[in-house]
C-alpha cells in the first residue's frame, strides 16, 4: 500500500493555496506577527505578556482557525464540486489518499500557524523562558491534531467550515472557560501541556498533564484519520439526477 | 475485463427509488443508455463506476464487484457529467496528474497520447477555468482514456457540445467500440443514441424498460398508440368516419375542448387517413395536434409494453 502519493499531495497543495481561501491563510499569521511586533514596540520584551498572547491568541485562535481553513480545504471543496471523482476513479489505496492529504494539511497548518507562533514568541520574549520554543512546539502538535480532525469533518459534512468554527471558537473558547471539565477535552489544553513541560517552570500552565495530553492527542488524530478513511471508502457520488 | 453486469440492482435514496430491480449486461461495443431526465441513468452509471453502492443486487465487472474495489479502475475509464475538475490546473497538467495517479510507467507519454486523441494539444497549456464546455468534455475524455481502459463510462457526454464536437466525439466513441472496448454512454436524446449505439438500454422511472438494437427500439416507439386532438368544421361526422377505419382505436368527443380526441394505433396509416377522410366528407380540419409527444409519454408507453 502506498501511503504517500506525490500527485495527490501536489493537487492538494495547489487546491489549498490556489483558491481564494489562501488569502486567509496569509492573513491570520500576518495579523499575529503584526500584533506581536506592535506589542513588542509598545510594551517591550516581557515573558508574561508573551505567554498571554501566545496562549490567548496564537494557540487559542490562530492555530485552530488555520486548522479549520486548511483541514476542511484539503478535501471539502473537491467533494463539494465533485472533482474528487478523479481521485477516486483510480487504483489508489484509500488510506493512502487520506494519509497524503493529512500530511499536506498538517504541514501547511504548521507552516501557517506553528511557525508564525514561534516567530511571534521570539518577537515577544526572545529566548526568555524557552517560551517561543514551547509555544511553537505546542502549536505544531495542535496543528497535526486539528488537521486530522478538520480533514475528517471535511469528508463527513458539507458544513465542515461552520462546524469547525463552532468547535474552534465556541468549544475551545467559551465552553472551556465556563465549564471546568470541558477544558480537559480541548486540543488547546493538550497542546499547552507540552508547552508547560517545555517552557521554564511556572510560566505556562495547562489543565491536563503531559502523559494524558499526549495520549488524547494521539487518540484524536488516529481516530479522526481512521474514520476519514472509512468515510472516503464509502463516499458516494449521487450526481444530479 | 470487458463485461459489466448489473444483477437485480436497486438503489434508493431515503424514500425515493432511483433504480428499481435492474438487470442488464453491457459487453464490448457501444451501448447507449437512454431515458428521460431523472430516470436513474446517472444513478445506474454511478453504480457501474463504483461511486455508489447498490442498495440491493450486485454490479460486477467480469465477475468482480465494482463497489469498494479500487483495482477495477485499471480497466474502467469514467467521464462524469459534472463540470468541476481541478480548474486551477492547465489541461495538460490535469491529464498528466491523472496518468500519474494511475501509476503508469511513463505518465508523460500517456498524457500526450490521450491529449492527441482528443485533439486538445493546442490548449494544453491553458488553465481549465478558461475552457469552453466542449473543451472541458474533451479533456475529461483524455483523463478517462489516459490508461487505455477496456471499459469507458460516459454520463451525458454530448450535453452542451456543438454539432461539430458532437460528431467528433461520436466518431471517437465509435472507433473505441470497434476496437473491442465496452463503451457505455447515457443520453436522453433518442437520435443521439440511435446514431451511435448498436445496442440500446432504455430506463424509465428507475425501471429497465427495453433492451435491444436501435431498430427494435425505434419500432416500439413509432408503433405505440398516438393521441391527437382534432378540431374540425364537423367533429361528429369526422368521428364516425375515423372510427370506421382500423387505424383508430378510439374517438371521443370532448365537449369542454370542443374537439375530438383520437387514439391511433397505426401511426403511418392514420396520418394518411385523416386528411383523406376529411377531404372526402368535405370537412375542414382546423386543428390537428399530437397530445402525447413528450419523451416522457413515449417512454412510459415502453414501460407498459
Amino acid at each position: 500500500m502506498q501511503i504517500y502519493n506525490t500527485t495527490v499531495a501536489r493537487l492538494t497543495y495547489r487546491g489549498l493555496l490556489g483558491r481564494r481561501r489562501a488569502l486567509l491563510l496569509f492573513g491570520l499569521p500576518g495579523l499575529l506577527l503584526v500584533v506581536a511586533g506592535a506589542v513588542r514596540l509598545l510594551a517591550g520584551r516581557d515573558e508574561a505578556t508573551a505567554v498571554g498572547m501566545l496562549g490567548g491568541f496564537a494557540l487559542a485562535t490562530v492555530v485552530p482557525l488555520v486548522g479549520v481553513i486548511v483541514g476542511t480545504g484539503a478535501t471539502g471543496p473537491e467533494i463539494d464540486d465533485g472533482s474528487i471523482v478523479y481521485l477516486l476513479a483510480k487504483p489508489l489505496s484509500r488510506p493512502g489518499i487520506v494519509l497524503t492529504k493529512l500530511a499536506v494539511a498538517a504541514g501547511t497548518t504548521i507552516a501557517f500557524a506553528a511557525v508564525p507562533t514561534y516567530l511571534a514568541g521570539l518577537l515577544l520574549a526572545g529566548n526568555g523562558g524557552r517560551i517561543a520554543v514551547a509555544f511553537g512546539a505546542a502549536a505544531a502538535v495542535a496543528s497535526v491534531a486539528y488537521a486530522a480532525l478538520f480533514l475528517f469533518l471535511g469528508i463527513v459534512t458539507r458544513h465542515a467550515v461552520v462546524v469547525g468554527l463552532v468547535y474552534a471558537l465556541v468549544w475551545e473558547g467559551v465552553v472551556g472557560s465556563f465549564i471546568p471539565g470541558a477544558k480537559a477535552l480541548s486540543v488547546q489544553q493538550w497542546a499547552l501541556a507540552l508547552a508547560q513541560e517545555t517552557a521554564a517552570a511556572g510560566t505556562v500552565t495547562s489543565e491536563v498533564g503531559l502523559p494524558l495530553a499526549s495520549a488524547l492527542l494521539a487518540v484524536l488524530t488516529a481516530t479522526a484519520t481512521w474514520f476519514a478513511v472509512q468515510r472516503l471508502r464509502s463516499l458516494t457520488l449521487a450526481g444530479e439526477a | 475485463m470487458t463485461t459489466l453486469s448489473v444483477d437485480r440492482a436497486s438503489r434508493w435514496f431515503g424514500n425515493v427509488v432511483a433504480v428499481n430491480d435492474v438487470t442488464m449486461t453491457i459487453g464490448p461495443g457501444v451501448t447507449g443508455l437512454l431515458g428521460p431526465n431523472g430516470a436513474g441513468k446517472s444513478t445506474l452509471i454511478n453504480m457501474m463506476g463504483g461511486f455508489l453502492a447498490p442498495s440491493t443486487g450486485a454490479v460486477t465487472l467480469d465477475g468482480e464487484p465494482v463497489w469498494q474495489n479500487e483495482g477495477v479502475y485499471r480497466h474502467i475509464g469514467v467521464v462524469p457529467e459534472r463540470e468541476a475538475m481541478y480548474d486551477f490546473l492547465t489541461g495538460g497538467e490535469f491529464v498528466l496528474a491523472n496518468a500519474e495517479l494511475h501509476g503508469l510507467p511513463d505518465p508523460g507519454a500517456a498524457a500526450a497520447r490521450a491529449l492527441a486523441t482528443v485533439e486538445m494539444e493546442y490548449a494544453q497549456d491553458r488553465r481549465i477555468s478558461t475552457y469552453s464546455k466542449g473543451m472541458r468534455q474533451r479533456v475529461k475524455m483524455a483523463s478517462a482514456l489516459v490508461h487505455d481502459p477496456s471499459v469507458l463510462l460516459l454520463d451525458e457526454p454530448f450535453n452542451g457540445m456543438d454539432p461539430r464536437q458532437r460528431l467528433q466525439l461520436m466518431e471517437m466513441l465509435r472507433r473505441m467500440g470497434e476496437d473491442g472496448r465496452t463503451v457505455l454512454f447515457s443520453s436522453h436524446i433518442l437520435e443521439e443514441v440511435e446514431q451511435l449505439a448498436h445496442h440500446i438500454e432504455v430506463v424509465v422511472a428507475g425501471r429497465h424498460a427495453a433492451s435491444g438494437d436501435f431498430r427494435k427500439i425505434r419500432r416500439m416507439m413509432t408503433d405505440r398508440p398516438h393521441h391527437y386532438l382534432v378540431r374540425s368544421s364537423d367533429d361528429r361526422r369526422l368521428a364516425s368516419a375515423l372510427i370506421a377505419d382500423g387505424s383508430t382505436a378510439g374517438v371521443e368527443l370532448d365537449p369542454a375542448e370542443r374537439a375530438l380526441r383520437v387514439r391511433a394505433v397505426d401511426f403511418a396509416r392514420f396520418t394518411e387517413l385523416l386528411p383523406r377522410v376529411a377531404k372526402e366528407n368535405g370537412i375542414r380540419l382546423l386543428t390537428v395536434s399530437p397530445s402525447d409527444e413528450s419523451l416522457e409519454s413515449v417512454f412510459s408507453y415502453l414501460v407498459s409494453a
